[in-house]
């Protein structure tokens, strides 16, 4: 618990310090909405139905984006030599590192996204149900990034080659997440979705950590 | 005879096809300093990387008495942080129980008194060289592991290195070396005390790519 405290206040307290950084992802959702709403046109109503599954899609990406250099600078700068000599065991670790980079950005895209909804569908229905969805979505797009973010830290270059690799492990998260919010926007009932969404976020609490603790490890074999 | 503080037995390390070494024994025992040398390229860091438990050998095993302490090429010093908040932050992390004076202290030790609260990325590169020395003061680590510790240091500071190992050794600490300099202290450095330097068993050197 100490070690999660540890980093996730350290991570904070950087991302103060260099507010640019940790602001990336949040701009470009907030672009990204700003640009999908103007190019719908606002006479034709917007994207309708479609705006739900639109934010949840744009906050995967936010978060891909977010998640790609929540490792970098621990490389560049020797800090993870560090942490994977002194600090035994990583899982808390790892949890507290992603902790806060879930917190500098799905929790912002998170409060965000109904008027997000809003913006694009020009009704809020929907937007309750894409918070939830996202609470209990974003987390595990932030666990199951961070693996690939791991396995690419030793690299040097993300990009691409993450959103290649940790897409299909994004895939069932979006499709659960944008058919929740999208089939709430109608009234239907959505339980089995948002039971799914739970399952998969506890599954990946317990072992993605590992995951990316072996992983940055290996990373480090050079 | 003690028991060593680290013991590698037959050691093989083969890197992108190519051997660096291969069948290599190394035991450092109290108050020993060893330097690793060779030219560029022949596994110097590699062996130390071993050692600090980041890189596993094909073959071989390696023990070791006790926690080890890693300064490789990287710092380990986040950038937007000053070096007490590092110093702070690491002690943290690594279980260590030390004072605020003892931060302090560390940070007197290696010269950056004056610049404990500047960010980190706002030093040259022989301060940052300096504020990681000082988390090896501050570490319980019996045994240092120092990949190149006079990269970027000034006369003054690679003295301080020097007298830094001379302090752990002679305080029944040990050190592996990565350098191209000799970083035993010259016995005729300080004639006005008695040096425990005086009474260090010489300095090993092992030759890796020869």
């Amino acid at each position: 618990m100490n070690q999660f405290a540890n980093l996730l206040r350290r991570d904070l307290l950087i991302a103060v310090r260099r507010p640019t950084d940790a602001a990336n992802p949040l701009v470009f959702f907030v672009l990204a909405v700003l640009l999908l709403g103007i190019g719908a046109g606002a006479d034709a109503g917007g994207l309708g139905a479609a705006a739900p599954g639109a934010v949840w899609v744009l906050a995967l990406f936010a978060n891909l984006l977010s998640v790609e250099g929540v490792f970098r600078r621990d490389v560049e700068d020797g800090t993870l030599e560090q942490l994977l000599i002194h600090a035994r065991p990583l899982f808390p670790v790892v949890v507290g590192k992603l902790a806060a980079n879930w917190m500098l950005s799905g929790l912002p895209v998170l409060v965000l996204s109904p008027l997000a909804v809003y913006m694009l569908g020009h009704s809020t229905a929907g937007a309750g149900m894409v918070m939830l969805t996202l609470l209990l979505g974003t987390p595990t797009l932030t666990l199951l990034g961070a693996i690939g973010a791991a396995l690419t830290a030793g690299t040097g270059r993300g990009g691409l080659l993450l959103a290649a690799l940790v897409m299909p492990f994004y895939l069932p998260v979006l499709i659960f997440g944008a058919s929740a919010s999208v089939a709430a926007a109608s009234g239907r009932s959505v339980m089995f979705e948002l039971l799914i969404l739970g399952a998969l976020l506890s599954a990946s609490l317990t072992a993605a950590p590992f995951a990316v603790g072996k992983a940055l490890a290996i990373s480090q074999e050079y | 005879m003690s028991e060593p503080l680290l013991a590698a037995h037959a050691l093989s390390c083969v890197v992108g096809g190519q051997r660096l070494f291969s069948a290599l024994d190394l035991t450092v025992r109290e108050r020993d300093l060893v330097e690793i040398r060779g030219p560029n390229g022949c596994g110097k860091s590699t062996l130390l990387r071993c050692v600090a438990g980041l890189y596993h050998p094909q073959t071989g095993r390696i023990a070791t008495a006790g926690p080890v302490a890693y300064l490789g090429h990287k710092t380990g010093l986040c950038a937007d942080m000053s070096p007490l908040e590092n110093l702070r932050w690491f002690a943290a992390v690594s279980n260590l129980r030390v004072a605020s004076a003892g931060l302090s202290g560390a940070l007197d030790r290696v010269g950056l008194a004056g610049a404990r609260h500047d960010r980190c990325g706002m030093l040259s590169a022989g301060q940052q060289r300096r504020a990681a020395l000082a988390r090896l003061v501050l570490g319980g680590a019996l045994v240092w592991l120092l990949d190149e510790p006079l990269t970027a240091l000034d006369d003054a500071g690679t003295a301080l290195v020097r007298a830094f190992i001379d302090d752990h050794r002679a305080q029944g600490g040990a050190a592996v070396c990565a350098t191209h300099r000799s970083l035993a202290l010259p016995p005729t450095t300080s004639p006005t005390r008695s040096s425990p330097a005086a009474r260090l068993p010489r300095t090993r050197v092992l030759a890796l790519g020869g």
